[in-house]
């Protein structure tokens, strides 16, 4: 029997992104204390070489390797592209926040970096064990992340919870997976698709596998009423893990998503379409009303991405490259509005001190207009004001839907939107209008200060600019279809 | 001028950067902010004077037209142009600019940068909106002039002002929504164009043309505000500074009633007058209702606040008369009611400067310690209730007449204002200024410095010229008025 080596080019970055795993935490383990910062120097570089290469194969054609496992898209480069750069800004965020928590360590980054390879292979999956490969590596990486502050009983409850919800999740995402087999006999999704096409396989089975699928995806995406875990999640873990949960791997759930539902059981899409409406529906209305209630920033943002995620489940109600590519802009702009949000969270805590209380936002004009202002401008994106980039991500979305038909749909969307405005006008509020409680100075590095200015400019300037974004999703989207 | 300079871009962007630089400034040099502010509204006002001497009256179609493409995934454009409707309201908008930032010069001590910034970039959004020819670049500069308002009522307003903010954004934020899925199914409709003219030509049944009306409706009436929905107005006026209640005043309600003329009437011609007589009944009770609410009041702001409700009645009623008479006269309203409101709401300010209290029962002969005010003030009471000679009285006339030709009711409850109006103006007139001095504080006040008696005598001069010789604002608007209610006469079916 012949061995053929199969082509390493599309995945290039994984095999360059573990290797300088390896090389981070072994030349972790011999630097001291003082010198661990060059763990972090080491991971965006590596960040750094990965965007690279990913830029250097990017093409528009489709390129199976391993056997078919494996797939080399403009969509998954599109998203890897856009999740390094997430994944640099979440280290460059955090760096201060850890070192005073004691968790700058190479744990950190190593565990980020499995994370991040976790989340290259979901969005480069073509077969449905590599596509569990990929959402394992990043969730069990994510798991141990909300652990690492070992003594704060808060993170290890959130991470024992994390844990058991997700590996139910994966059980139910397994299930499914393994009815699909038994129905089609492939994991390969391409062939999957033929053979739902051929019509050949027993339907009764699809359904029952496509349901327990997309429970496994509700819960990975936490849409409700599978969305326990985010809240106690977001607010446990430390700010910095927080930030990391929710923001890149929202980029590599969409492409999770796509090629699961869209690339392999396209065919059902009647089928599943019924079903999302109903958790994005409930996933708005939820996230919505009890984000009013909170008073933890934390979990209020928690329950705000609930009820994006319901935004982002609407781009795929819709079906169709429009539908689809208006998910994956309404994905970026939420996670560079993650990204800020928490981001300014963690710039306003201290050593011993986590700014998690809303209050704790009180009178940040006064303390520094300009953090002010970006999360002003963070949270009226949020809300879906324009000219910030979160209102043309609903347009988008709305668009779509109203495309497919569903008016109503928007209807609801639009009213639950109005709702969720109430609660991000609050921060508001509190940043503009009440006196501060405490006035000392927010410390922060110049770094820092260029990352959440050209954060905050580019939730504007997408937003008054979305044709680039807007363009470069729908031609991932039609590349790859 | 169809391809040459673009001066509506300039008009619009000028006073934004200008704010952006005031903004960045910070509280250093306070002083250098204020003048930078106002080279900023002032420059602002004098690049639209070209936009009035260069209009060309014997066109109905638009003008200065700008067109490029925004961003193609979903055909929308950059897309702007004026006609004889938002060309006055661009002037008027550009025009108080100045002065709201000359009337909050010494007033505003905290955060002056912020509070000028605020105000220089929402005049360049709210020429935005009356520029637009675009549904979603529109609906963008709709939005974003709630931004700015929100955190000056917020900030800078008074005791309540948090409530008063947070109810302001929402009623506003619920109407924009249902307008912005009107435009998508409206976008759906014309085959994926956003292009607010494409839309007046498009035909649209009579089902779908009465939920569009009506998710417009809200949109507009919550911003006039017309009765039921105006109960956010008192309150935010109330709260805001004089600043914010100026512009509130003379221009945010305006977008309401400018929604009405370019959404409402062209694209839904059968359902408005399906449904005007919701919107013609709704009017006259802002008119005559309102105006007894306002008899009851106060609080000097609340009153000109539902002074002001009513006052925009006359706008909603003078829409759907549909009539020349009727449009031109809720136009020229429009433009009197900016005018006057705003000068109504910096004579108010002036006196919360010296006494800071806005209760009428704690005011009483004021002309004895300031004559030069009370006899702004007067001329402004005067105007409000509609005295020949001033802006207020052409506007109300040419409805009143308006109505006389459709329905001799409407005539007579729209002419019960002149009553109403009169009784809560001179009133108000006359326990604030005339009098025995009441209150002992009143002893103390100063008459205004040069820096008010400019703001006032400005407006005094303009509240005058419109009302002796509104020619040249209604020419500039004929043959457009002409032209649209020749459009809506037609039918869509």
């Amino acid at each position: 029997m012949d061995f053929l080596l199969p082509d390493f080019t599309p995945a290039y970055p994984e095999i360059f992104l573990l290797f300088m795993i390896c090389v981070i935490m072994l030349a972790d383990l011999f630097v001291g204390e003082k010198n661990r910062l060059l763990s972090f120097y080491l991971s965006l570089l590596t960040l750094a070489g990965c965007s690279f290469i990913t830029y250097d194969i990017y093409s528009t054609e489709v390129r199976y390797t391993f056997s078919g496992m494996f797939v080399g898209d403009a969509m998954s480069d599109t998203l890897k592209l856009m999740i390094y750069p997430t994944v640099a800004a979440v280290l460059i965020y955090s760096r201060a926040y850890i070192s005073l928590r004691g968790l700058l360590k190479g744990e950190f980054f190593s565990l980020t970096l499995f994370a991040t390879l976790g989340m290259m292979v979901m969005v480069s999956a073509s077969h449905l064990i590599t596509l569990y490969l990929g959402i394992e590596l990043l969730s069990l990486s994510l798991y141990a992340m909300v652990a690492l502050q070992r003594e704060s009983a808060v993170a290890t409850e959130a991470a024992i919870k994390f844990f058991v919800l997700g590996a139910l999740a994966s059980g139910f995402l397994l299930y499914g997976m393994s009815m699909l087999y038994g129905a089609t006999g492939t994991l390969h999704i391409s062939e999957l698709t033929k053979s739902i096409q051929q019509g050949t396989a027993d339907h009764d089975i699809f359904i029952i596998g496509l349901v327990f699928v997309v429970a496994g995806i509700s819960f990975k995406l936490s849409a409700v009423p599978f969305h326990m875990w985010a809240p106690d999640v977001y607010e446990g873990a430390p700010t910095a893990v927080t930030l990391f949960i929710g923001s890149a791997p929202k980029l590599a759930a969409f492409g999770f998503v796509m090629r699961l539902l869209v690339e392999g059981l396209g065919e059902l899409a009647t089928d599943w379409q019924g079903m999302l409406v109903l958790l994005s529906v409930a996933s708005m209305a939820v996230g919505n009303f009890v984000a009013i209630a909170q008073l933890n920033i934390k979990r209020m943002l928690a329950y705000s991405t609930i009820s994006h995620i319901g935004f982002v489940l609407l781009g795929f109600i819709a079906i169709g490259e429009n539908g689809y590519s208006s998910a994956m802009f309404y994905v970026i702009a939420y996670v560079l509005m993650t990204l800020g949000a928490f981001g300014i969270i963690m710039l306003l805590s201290r050593e011993g001190f986590e700014a998690d209380k809303i209050s704790d936002f009180k009178g940040l004009n006064q303390r520094s207009p300009w953090l002010a202002f970006m999360m002003l401008l963070i949270m009226f994106s949020m809300a879906g004001v324009p000219p910030m980039i979160g209102f043309y991500a609903k347009l988008a979305v709305f668009q779509a839907v109203l495309e497919a038909g569903y008016v109503w749909l928007v209807v609801v969307a639009v009213i639950l939107a109005l709702i969720g405005a109430f609660y991000y006008l609050r921060i508001v509020k509190f940043i503009y209008f009440d006196a501060p409680e405490d006035t000392r100075p927010i410390l922060f590095k110049p770094d820092v200060r260029i990352l959440i200015s050209t954060n905050g400019l580019a939730i504007v300037l997408l937003g008054m600019f979305p044709q680039a974004l807007m363009g470069l999703s729908l031609s991932a989207i039609q590349n790859s279809m | 001028m169809l391809f040459g300079f673009p001066l509506l871009s300039l008009i619009i962007w000028l006073p934004i950067v200008s704010g952006l630089i005031v903004f960045l400034m910070s509280d250093r040099n306070t002083q250098a902010v204020r003048w930078v502010a106002l080279a900023g509204s002032v420059a602002g006002f004098l690049v639209t004077l070209p936009l009035y001497s260069g209009f060309d009256t014997s066109m109905g179609s638009m003008q200065f037209i700008e067109r490029n493409v925004w961003f193609e995934r979903l055909n929308v454009y950059y897309y702007l142009g004026v006609d004889g409707i938002s060309m006055p309201l661009i002037l008027l908008n550009s025009f108080t600019t100045p002065l709201v930032v000359i009337a909050g010069w010494e007033v505003i001590r905290e955060k002056v940068s912020q509070y000028m910034g605020a105000f220089l970039i929402m005049s360049g959004v709210l020429n935005g909106v009356f520029a637009s020819l675009d549904a979603i670049l529109f609906y963008s500069f709709w939005e974003a002039s709630l931004v700015p308002m929100f955190i000056i009522i917020g900030v800078w307003g008074g005791p309540n002002r948090i409530y008063a903010a947070l109810k302001f954004f929402l009623y506003t934020f619920l109407g924009s929504l249902l307008m912005l899925v009107a435009l998508i199914y409206l976008y759906q409709a014309s085959g994926g164009s956003f292009s607010i003219l494409d839309y007046h030509h498009l035909p649209i049944p009579m089902a779908a043309q009465i939920l569009i009306f009506i998710g417009f409706m809200v949109a507009f009436a919550v911003k006039v505000p017309m009765w039921p929905v105006h109960t956010w107005l008192p309150d935010a006026h109330v709260e805001a500074p004089t600043g914010g209640s100026v512009v509130l005043a003379a221009i945010l309600l305006k977008l309401g009633g400018y929604g009405f003329l370019r959404f409402s009437l062209p694209i839904t011609p059968d359902a408005s007058h399906e449904l005007s007589w919701i919107l013609i009944a709704l009017s006259l009770i802002a008119i005559v209702y309102i105006g007894i609410v306002a008899l009851m009041q106060r609080d000097m702001k609340k009153l000109i606040a539902y002074s002001s409700v009513s006052h925009m009645g006359f706008v909603t009623l003078g829409f759907f008369l549909f009539n020349p008479i009727g449009i031109e006269g809720a136009m020229v309203q429009m433009i009197s009611h900016g005018f006057i409101s705003g000068a109504l709401f910096l004579c108010v300010g002036v006196l919360y400067d010296r006494l800071h209290t806005r209760m009428i029962a704690d005011y009483g002969g004021v002309v004895n310690k300031m004559p030069v005010f009370a006899a702004l003030f007067m001329l402004f009471a005067m105007a409000n209730s509609g005295l020949p000679g001033t802006s207020g009285f052409v506007g109300e006339f040419m409805v009143i007449m308006g109505s006389m030709e459709v329905n001799f009711w409407y005539a007579f409850f729209a002419a019960l204002t002149l009553i109403l109006g009169a009784s809560y103006s001179l009133w108000l007139y006359k326990k604030v200024v005339f009098g025995a001095v009441a209150n002992p504080n009143v002893e103390g006040m100063k008459d205004i410095s040069a820096r008010e008696f400019l703001v006032l005598a400005i407006l005094a001069v303009a509240v005058l010229a419109l009302g002796i010789y509104p020619l040249p604002l209604t020419e500039v608007m004929h043959v457009t008025v002409d032209n649209l209610l020749e459009h809506v006469a037609r039918t869509k079916l």
